[in-house]
Order: C-alpha cells, then sequence, then structure tokens
C-alpha cells in the first residue's frame, strides 16, 4: 500500500561535488522491493512544486531507514542536498514496480552515473537469496566513484571509467567480465549506456532489465505524463515501470 | 459542521469536492490515500469512442507554478471502460462522471449514447476544450456555432447530467457559457488548461513533443477565478469551477466568485489527499464565519 509519509533527515552525506546520500527515518516503513522509487516533496520551491521521483538506494527494515542517493540536477535536488539533520520530508511510496529476482543464474548489474542507486538494494536483496550477483559501474573519472564500500559488501564490483583513471578504461559496454557468461543483466544509467546495454543483450540474448526515468508528475499512474512507447503501446513508468525488460520496449534497432 | 451537499441542477453532491478530469486516473489510482466515497464525486480520464495512444514523450513541463500537459487523451476507448473499467469502480458510492471527448459531433455523439446505458455513472462532463488533440477537442469549444452543435447533439441523446467543460482559450467566455446553457447543458465547468509553451534554452528546442501544452497549477487561479465570476454573472445554470485550487482557501475564493462545486486538478499530484483536506478546509472556514451551508457563500462576490 502506498503512503504519505513524514521522514526526517538523519544524515546528509555530500560524497562529491555532485552527489549526496540522504539518510532518512520514519517511524513508519512500509515495505520497499529493489527498483521501487519515491516522490520527494520540495517545499517553497514554486519552480520545482511536483515531486521528484527518486530510487530507493538501500532500506533498513529494522531502523526504519531509508537511503536515497541524489545528484544535483536541477533546482529541486540542489533544495535537496542543503537539507539538514532534523529537517522533515514529504514522502510517497513505495512507488513503481520491481525488478524479478531469478532464483537462480548468473546475474550482472550494471550501474552509470547515479543510476547506481536502485543496484545497491538491488544487490542486497539478490546476495540475501543466495545468487552471487556481479556489479559493474561505468563513471567518467575515479573522483566519480561514490559508494564503493557499500556495493563491494554484495557483489564481485568492476568498474569503468571513460579517462582510464580507475578499473578498465571505456564504457560498460566494454568491460572484459562481459566475456563471462551472464544469465540476467539489470541495468540503470544514462538513456544512451542503457540503451548499448540492452544492444549487448539482445544480441546474446541475454534476459535484460532497464530502469526509466522519464519526467512525472503523479507517480502514481493518474497522469500519464510519464509514458515510453512499448509494443503494447504507451506505458506509464511510474506505475508500470520503471523496471521494464527490453523486449517490450521499441528500442531494438 | 456545516452542511456541505450541494445539488447541482439536479446532480447531488455530499461536499463539492469533486477532481479534474485527467488528473485522477479512475479513482482507483488514489484509494491508498483516501476514502473515494468522501469526494463530492470523481470525474475519471478523457473517454473517447476509439482507443487513443496520446501524444509522443515529452508530454510534461513544470513551470513556474505550473505544469504543461499534451498528454493528448491517451484513453482505451468507451467500449474498454465500459467492460473493464466501469465493472471495478461502479460501486463506490459517489458521483463518477465520465470525462466524453471525441473528433467530430458523432464521435461525442456515439461515446454519450453508451455511457448513457451506465446506470451507475449520473453524469458526464463534456469535453469542448482539450487543448492537446488536433482533431476536435479545443476546436469545438471555441466558437459559439460549433459549441451550440456538439452540445445540442449531445443533449438529444444523453439523458443524465450534461456539465459542459469550457476552454479559457476564448475571446468571450461568456457568450460560449451562455451557448452551452441555452442547448441544453445542466451545468458548466470552467476552466480547462490554458495553452502555453516551454522551451529548452540549452538545447534550442521546444520542451513538449507537441511543442504546445495545456498550463494548469497555481499559476492560472487568477485567470480561472476572473472566468468562473464572469459566467456567473450571465448563466443560471450551476458553475463548477477549476484551474489552479491547491488548497481550501483557494476553493473558498472559487465558490465566493460564484461556482456551486469545484475541481482539484493539479494539486492531487503533490498531495494525492489534498480532496479531502480542502472538504475539512471548506467546513472550517463555513464554521469560522458563521455560515449553516456551503450554499450561503456561493457568488458573494
Amino acid at each position: 500500500m502506498k503512503k504519505i509519509l513524514d521522514f526526517a533527515v538523519v544524515r546528509n552525506e555530500i560524497l562529491n561535488s555532485n552527489m549526496f546520500l540522504l539518510t532518512l527515518h520514519s517511524d513508519e516503513l512500509p515495505p520497499i522491493s529493489p527498483g521501487q522509487f519515491v516522490n520527494v516533496k520540495i517545499e517553497n520551491s514554486p519552480a520545482t512544486f511536483l515531486r521528484r521521483p527518486i530510487s530507493v538506494h538501500d532500506v533498513d527494515p529494522v531502523k526504519n531507514l531509508l537511503y536515497l542517493l541524489v545528484k544535483k540536477a536541477g533546482t529541486g535536488t540542489r533544495i535537496l542536498a542543503g537539507l539538514k539533520e532534523g529537517e522533515r520530508l514529504s514522502v510517497i511510496l513505495p512507488l513503481g514496480n520491481t525488478f524479478s529476482i531469478p532464483e537462480y543464474g548468473r546475474c550482472l548489474l550494471i550501474g552509470g552515473g547515479v543510476g547506481i542507486a536502485p543496484m545497491l538494494h538491488l544487490s542486497k536483496e539478490m546476495k540475501s537469496r543466495g545468487l552471487s550477483p556481479v556489479i559493474l559501474i561505468g563513471v567518467r573519472s575515479k573522483e566519480d566513484i561514490v559508494r564503493k564500500e557499500a556495493f563491494e559488501q554484495h557483489g564481485e564490483l568492476y568498474y569503468t571509467t571513460e579517462d582510464g583513471s580507475f578499473g578498465e578504461k571505456g564504457y560498460p559496454t566494454q568491460h572484459s567480465v562481459l566475456s563471462q557468461h551472464f544469465d540476467h543483466i539489470y541495468c540503470c544509467g544514462p538513456e544512451v549506456m542503457m540503451k548499448a546495454v540492452a544492444g549487448y543483450a539482445y544480441k546474446n540474448n541475454i534476459a535484460c532489465e532497464v530502469s526509466l526515468e522519464n519526467m512525472m508528475a503523479c507517480g502514481i499512474g493518474a497522469c500519464l505524463c510519464c509514458v515510453t512507447d512499448t509494443h503494447e503501446g504507451h506505458k506509464c513508468v511510474c506505475s508500470e515501470g520503471p523496471i521494464f525488460n527490453i523486449k517490450d520496449l521499441k528500442w531494438q534497432s | 459542521m456545516a452542511e456541505l451537499s450541494v445539488n447541482l441542477n439536479g446532480l447531488e453532491l455530499k461536499n463539492p469536492v469533486l477532481t479534474a478530469s485527467g488528473t485522477f486516473g479512475y479513482g482507483t489510482e488514489f484509494a491508498d490515500f483516501i476514502n473515494l466515497t468522501d469526494l463530492g464525486g470523481f470525474i475519471v480520464k478523457g473517454t473517447t469512442l476509439y482507443p487513443r495512444e496520446g501524444n509522443p514523450y515529452p508530454r510534461m513541463a513544470e513551470t513556474p507554478s505550473g505544469m504543461l500537459n499534451a498528454v493528448g487523451l491517451q484513453n482505451k476507448g468507451v467500449d474498454y471502460f465500459i467492460n473493464h473499467i466501469y465493472p471495478e469502480i461502479k460501486d463506490i458510492r459517489t458521483n463518477i462522471l465520465v470525462n466524453v471527448s471525441g473528433a467530430s459531433v458523432s464521435d461525442y455523439v456515439a461515446t454519450a449514447e453508451k455511457i448513457n446505458t451506465l446506470d451507475c455513472i449520473p453524469g458526464i462532463e463534456l469535453n469542448i476544450s482539450c487543448p492537446n488533440v488536433k482533431e476536435g477537442g479545443m476546436a469545438f469549444g471555441t466558437q459559439c456555432s460549433s459549441v451550440a452543435e456538439v452540445v445540442s447533439a449531445v443533449r438529444k441523446v444523453y439523458k443524465k447530467h450534461l456539465m459542459v467543460k469550457l476552454s479559457p482559450n476564448v475571446t468571450n467566455i461568456q457568450e460560449i457559457a451562455l451557448t452551452a446553457e441555452a442547448e441544453g447543458a445542466d451545468s458548466v465547468s470552467l476552466i480547462n488548461t490554458l495553452m502555453g509553451m516551454a522551451i529548452d534554452a540549452e538545447k534550442r528546442r521546444p520542451v513538449l513533443s507537441t511543442v504546445t501544452g495545456g498550463l494548469s497549477g497555481a499559476c492560472v487561479k487568477p485567470v480561472a477565478l476572473r472566468m468562473v465570476w464572469q459566467v456567473s454573472k450571465v448563466v443560471k445554470i450551476p458553475i463548477v469551477g477549476l484551474g489552479g485550487i491547491m488548497n481550501a482557501t483557494d476553493a473558498i475564493e472559487f465558490l465566493l466568485a460564484g461556482a456551486s462545486a469545484i475541481q482539484i486538478g493539479t494539486a492531487n499530484f503533490i498531495d494525492p489527499s489534498i480532496t479531502l483536506k480542502v472538504v475539512k478546509g471548506i467546513d472550517n472556514y463555513l464554521d469560522r464565519h458563521g455560515f449553516k451551508s456551503v450554499k450561503e457563500i456561493v457568488g458573494l462576490i
């Protein structure tokens, strides 16, 4: 069941020049599955009065903590970046569908930029179910690497950097780990990256799910603003996604 | 507790708060957040004779205190509504109105006829004001002659409450409202969205796939209030006011301007429970100012 809840900021950790990690607490935390997102209200900001959809990075159901990894992208996220401990945040959650986690098989999780956010929650859940995910993260440069220690806890971790300053030089689709066998790929990141990963998955006949982030207004499937084109027509990214199997999308050229 | 019920020309509402079509899905999307039966009613998504895929993405642009949308009446058609959605919502004990749109007069008529057979739908909202479709929609709502044509044609086949939703994109809203009234509308709702546009300067291109879209949200309220007030001075049928209502005070302003009931639209996106907060806020206002019924404040301005 979706809820509108008031969260308190427990911690706002600046990770680098454009990424920050919000730790939020609420007395009540509904169950959240990997891939789902929350819709956050930005107070007193007429230019960003619509809620901001943000992927769930991690949850602690024992302590009722919600972790959001956010990139400063515009006015709304800049306001979030300035939140101080103790400040309140209105959050609607949980929203959207979830990644499908297989019972067995080798899973490759690919994240690019702030698209790494949902991959932590996913890798943690996979590990708890006895899977051994491989996590591949693509960034521009070494300075863009965040949350490395957290990811290392849940899977075998690899990096690509565009400038070669860490891991293998290039894009995730060029990484040598792709020469290994995988049964499932999960990807979140810039659309150009997800399309390249989807192309790789199509070519090698690997099941692949991607997380889309179209502009949304309501977040609950009411306004039909955030649609993506699928073989079954327009679907709402907020309520029928954000996770889509690539074979349902019209991405294959 | 003041008396909150209103009678819109035969349509009994337990309170004056409705939801605006296109912002409330089919109601069920909001069932986690509110008890739908506590609403005066809700107006479901614009429905057309044939299924429509709507416009390509991007369909939405956020603007200061407002948003543009260009959804383009995406819906699965009236038959799908009747066979698959109506059975799921018909037992919700509130007024469920269907927003009806079309590309031609015969489309409107055929859709209205089908909705007329549904026992649990006490009325339709005739959408002659959608700015986001190439054919029909707003084209019908901006000329008195075409307003007359579509309203009279639908009136002949539709036997229950006929609410006509007016476009603000006209030079004289009073003439349009009077025409709808003369052709048999039971009420008018106004305003639909204002036609607008957003540009991404960095990319040097329009934000919306359709270039233009419909503006809603807090920024349109002054225009909507003015039009409700103007129309209230000339028509005898009830007015349902909408446009930028974000809280109870906004809703009360529309009642004072002459609306007998109101619709909440864009605000549903920010707070899916806003409708019932507005009901409570109206009640508090009436108590605070010593009014026994919401009817007492309609048109005080």
